[in-house]
């Protein structure tokens, strides 16, 4: 509760909320021993009064009566009159709510239908044909705009019931023999008034304005009783020439719903933790970059990374997701990048372009180089013309990476518009052409497809189709096979084969997977906590693994292309990046380690093409 | 597409009856003879006899409700006493000025209302996230009958640049510019609450979307930075911003009644709050049967909105 308190006032505006609600509470009961003026008491001679005029510290109304005194007992009776409705709407709400749920069936038919034909008007409809039928009054008001609000409690009550009906405990109770109404009221009820409560509380500002309004209109309370409503409706009729009447109840009024609203929200804050995590914060189009120490230089690859660091940023942790990462690839080449979820692979990847997700993400150092070009340091628009035109992504499950609302024709098409100029009637062809391209059936009509339409393999196959569109220069696939079953996963891989042989594309293929590495890549590097471990000709590592990490991945894979069964026999997590120990990460996995690996900083060296960063490797690379 | 919309219809009958056994129900509350209160200061006997007979209000309930039915499906929903002219005549000439005050607002909240959630998602914790979400807070917090009030106050009365009050100035007038000129304050009065809830909704839409992988996606394929929010991530959001649209608009017609009493527009409103302190009862029921029906209707336009922008709804 107390963290729950400090949580709500952490937050300023509903720490704001709650001192002005308290104020006006606190008024609200200490008016009755309060030195006011009779409220009632008119004096034609003193009409309209300013604020602070012959002792009316408000003023007057345009009966003479004084304006502070009938503030304080109007918003007494303004919240006693909400708070009533509140506890009648909920008290009938509930009671319907727990019948219809407890018993189910054809009863909890029947009363969600008539819940839902009453909801079906617009609220206000409801409490007029009400009062019309009643007869304008406080009292009918009330009743009117509880009975409003009684199908909310209804609902929303029911399908908490409905779940507590089938648990265990009441069924015991039911064995037990108990009756229904004793169930009802000891197993059914403790359960859900927490739910009550907290959905009066969210409907009491809007019943408070409901009941005002009433009045407001002059069907609430009837003079000379007055509440908020029916002060500012009289008041009213002299809007023009003496504002000021007006101005004290409309601020009251103002003043009760918005510290509500601003409570409500705060415990709405409080109570969710997905804002404390920072969840709810939406990605940048770039990652932001904030680079320490030397930019390195250029060199002649068509593609390198170069000691890349990217880190998370989340409150005051930092995660270091990549720690210095050295990657290349030439035309025609395919580049592997395996390790386990949390090496930090995909972070790379997507570092490359600056796809990194920020805020979490922040780059810290190093560069990626596309034609010498340092894409870290790029602006918006330089990276965006590089983007999807010249290195394009492959990313894993097209199901959530093709947006799922356009046709995929259409998605086709924007991936080459937004880079060329080309006719619409063109697009469309280019389209079909690419999707022919990646051997999909029937091209003509599958292009106005959405993507919920295609199975997993097709939807691939479109995304693999986008991101070669522009006939880029390198392709980023991020494990474009996982989640395929392994018939799928082997058609894809020689699809990419294929088309790199027959385009001359450069490939940079993330994976978990010695098998897929086997079959596609011709280099690959090893990651393992944010860093490269091993990297060198694909064939030479799988022959004679140097690192103890990639000796036990090669081990694991059972069979070429079959490599499901991702790291099952390597014993222990991967290190949280937050907090890496010195020296080498694997260490806490490894058979070989001694003192010495915890020591310091573990170089990656051998002699090119292959290297490894171990100090007692497997093999002398 | 028309297959699904005709199944909607049909599905809605059993909602139409519903509001009709309703208000039957509620008007059935009324104490006393229904005749004489019916009739109220007009209650002579003859005219009760007379009501009588057309109404059947001397017969058992469910016989009376299936006379009041059968009037309105005729198209008579009785005659008001204070005006002295047939209900449906007044209501539909009521409903039409509602129909421009409510409409206008609901445009206004959905357009402005989006338009500042995105803003707000796409310059999150910005200086315009801060400004839109205080702006929001003080209109969501504003009983929208006052928020009128300090507009009289100060556009009509002190700056002297909107008019008062009315449809139309009482000299001249009585066109598009004039009727444009008289609707801005109300419109825009009325609007206040429900475009801060659907900017708020909006923003969270938006929020939820930008995090989706197909929005990296296309940022991948090189998508400029604003087609990516307002094309692939609004487009997403609205998903989940139209159902709360169609609530909205019970809301804008709810709060239609306070903004009609206090800008004196004559609309439905203002018509049922008069007709309820008249006590003209056939014109409180007439009204509330109508404008339900509306709105049911109404609903399911948003239904078939819903399902033309999202394909994955099955039709
Ligand atoms: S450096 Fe030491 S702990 Fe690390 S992999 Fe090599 S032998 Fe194992």
């Amino acid at each position: 509760m107390t963290r729950f308190l400090k949580l709500l006032f952490r937050n300023r505006l509903a720490g704001i909320g709650a001192v002005v609600m308290g104020l006006i509470l606190a008024l609200v009961i200490l008016t009755p021993v309060l030195p006011l003026q009779d409220p009632y008491a008119t004096d034609l001679g003193a009409r309209f009064k300013g604020a602070l005029q012959d002792g009316h510290i408000l003023g007057t109304d345009h009966l003479g009566r004084d304006q502070l005194s009938r503030l304080l007992w109007g918003t007494q009776l303004s919240l006693l009159v909400g708070l009533a409705s509140a506890f009648a709407a909920a008290l009938i709400g509930s009671t319907i709510g727990v019948i219809a749920g407890y018993f189910g069936g054809r009863t909890d038919n029947l009363i969600m239908r008539a819940v839902d034909m009453v909801m079906a008007f617009p609220y206000i409809l409801l409490a007029l044909a009400i009062v019309a039928a009643l007869g304008p009054g406080l009292l009918n008001a009330l009743i009117a705009v509880a009975a409003v609000n009684v199908p909310f409690f209804a609902r929303n009550i029911r399908g908490i019931v409905v779940t507590l009906a089938g648990r265990e405990f009441v069924d015991a109770a039911r064995l037990a023999g108990m009756g229904h109404t004793r169930i009802i009221l000891t197993e059914i009820v403790p359960n859900v008034l927490p739910v009550i409560v907290i959905a009066m509380s969210t409907t009491i500002g809007w019943m408070i304005l409901e009941t005002a309004g009433l009045s407001f209109l002059g069907l609430g309370s009837q003079p000379p009783q007055a509440d908020l409503g029916s002060m500012l409706g009289e008041a009213r009729a002299a809007l023009i020439t003496h504002p000021f009447t007006s101005v004290v109840p409309g601020v009251m009024i103002f003043l009760i719903v918005m510290s509500i609203n601003l409570l409500g929200d705060g415990v709405r804050d409080a109570l969710d933790p997905r804002l404390k995590s920072g969840a709810l914060s939406r990605p940048l189009p770039v990652t932001t970059v904030g680079r320490e120490g030397p930019i390195p230089a250029a060199t002649d690859d068509l593609l390198a990374v170069q000691d890349l660091h990217t880190q998370f940023h989340a409150g005051s942790r930092i995660f270091r997701a990549v720690g210095g990462v050295d990657l290349a690839v030439r035309p025609g080449e395919c580049l592997g990048i395996i390790g386990e979820s949390g090496s930090g692979k995909s972070v790379t990847a997507l570092s490359i372009t600056r796809l990194v997700a920020s805020p979490p993400g922040v780059i810290t150092g190093g560069a990626v180089r596309f034609r010498e070009a340092d894409m870290i340091g790029a602006s918006y628009e330089e990276l965006r013309q590089i983007r999807g035109d010249k290195v394009a992504y492959i990313f894993q499950d097209p199901l959530s990476t093709l947006h799922p609302l356009y046709r995929i024709g259409d998605q086709l098409a924007e991936a080459i518009r937004v880079h060329h100029k080309v006719p619409k009637d063109e697009l469309r062809k280019r389209a079909i052409t690419l999707l022919k391209d990646v051997r999909i059936p029937n091209a003509e009509s599958r292009v106005d497809n959405y993507p919920h339409e295609m199975s997993g393999g097709m939807r691939q196959r479109v995304g693999i189709a986008m991101a070669l569109a522009n006939e880029p220069d390198v392709i980023i696939a991020d494990e474009p096979t996982t989640a395929l079953d392994v018939t799928v996963q082997a058609q894809i891989l020689a699809l990419l084969n294929d088309l790199r042989r027959e385009k001359g594309l450069a490939i940079v293929f993330i994976t978990h997977d010695f098998g897929v590495v086997a079959q596609l890549c011709d280099r690959v590097a090893v990651m393992y906590a944010g860093r490269i471990v091993e990297t060198g000709p694909t064939q030479a590592i799988l022959d004679a693994p140097a690192h103890p990490y990639a000796k036990r991945l090669i081990a694991c894979v059972p069979e070429l292309g079959h490599g499901r069964r991702e790291l099952a026999a390597i014993p222990g997590l991967p290190p949280a990046v937050d907090d890496l120990p010195p020296g080498c990460a694997f260490a806490p996995r490894c058979d070989k380690a001694s003192a010495s690996c915890c020591e310091g900083d573990v170089p990656l060296i051998g002699t090119p093409p292959r290297a490894v960063r171990c100090l007692y490797p497997e093999e002398n690379v | 597409m028309g297959s699904y919309i005709l199944k909607r219809l049909v599905s809605a009958l059993p909602v139409l009856l519903g509001i009709t056994v309703i208000v039957f129900l509620i008007m059935s509350l009324i104490p006393g003879d229904p005749a004489t209160a019916i009739l109220g200061s007009y209650a002579t006997p003859d005219n009760v006899e007379k009501l009588n007979r057309d109404l059947g209000l001397d017969k058992p309930m469910v016989t009376r409700y299936f006379i009041w039915l059968g009037n309105m499906l005729t198209g008579d929903f009785g005659r008001s006493f204070s005006l002295n002219r047939p209900v449906i005549d007044e209501v539909l000439e009521r409903f039409h000025a509602t129909l421009i005050l409510a409409g206008t607002s609901f445009v206004l909240c959905a357009v402005l209302g989006i338009l500042a959630g995105t803003v707000s998602a796409a310059r999150q914790y910005g200086a315009a996230d801060k400004a839109i979400t205080f702006v929001v807070l003080i209109g969501i917090s504003i009983p929208s009958f006052f928020l009128g009030m300090m507009m009289i106050l100060l556009f009509a009365v002190d700056l002297r640049w909107l008019p008062v009050s009315g449809m139309y100035a009482i000299y001249g007038g009585g066109d598009l510019p004039d009727l444009i000129w008289h609707l801005i304050m109300p419109a825009t009065a009325l609007a206040a609450v429900a475009t801060g809830v659907v900017a708020r909704l909006s923003r969270a839409a938006m929020l939820e979307v930008l995090r989706q992988d197909y929005i990296r996606t296309a940022r991948a394929k090189g998508v400029p930075e604003r087609r990516v929010i307002m094309g692939h991530a609004l487009r997403a959001a609205m998903v989940s911003i139209i159902p709360v649209l169609g609530l909205q608009a019970g809301f804008v017609l709810s709060g239609a009644v306070y903004i009609e009493i206090v800008f004196q527009w004559p609309g439905i409103g203002r018509m049922l709050v008069d007709a309820i302190l008249k006590r003209d009862l056939l014109l409180v029921q007439g009204g509330v049967v109508f404008v339900a029906a509306c709105y049911v209707l109404f609903n399911i336009a948003v239904d078939v909105a819903q399902s033309l922008l999202d394909p994955r709804i099955k039709t």
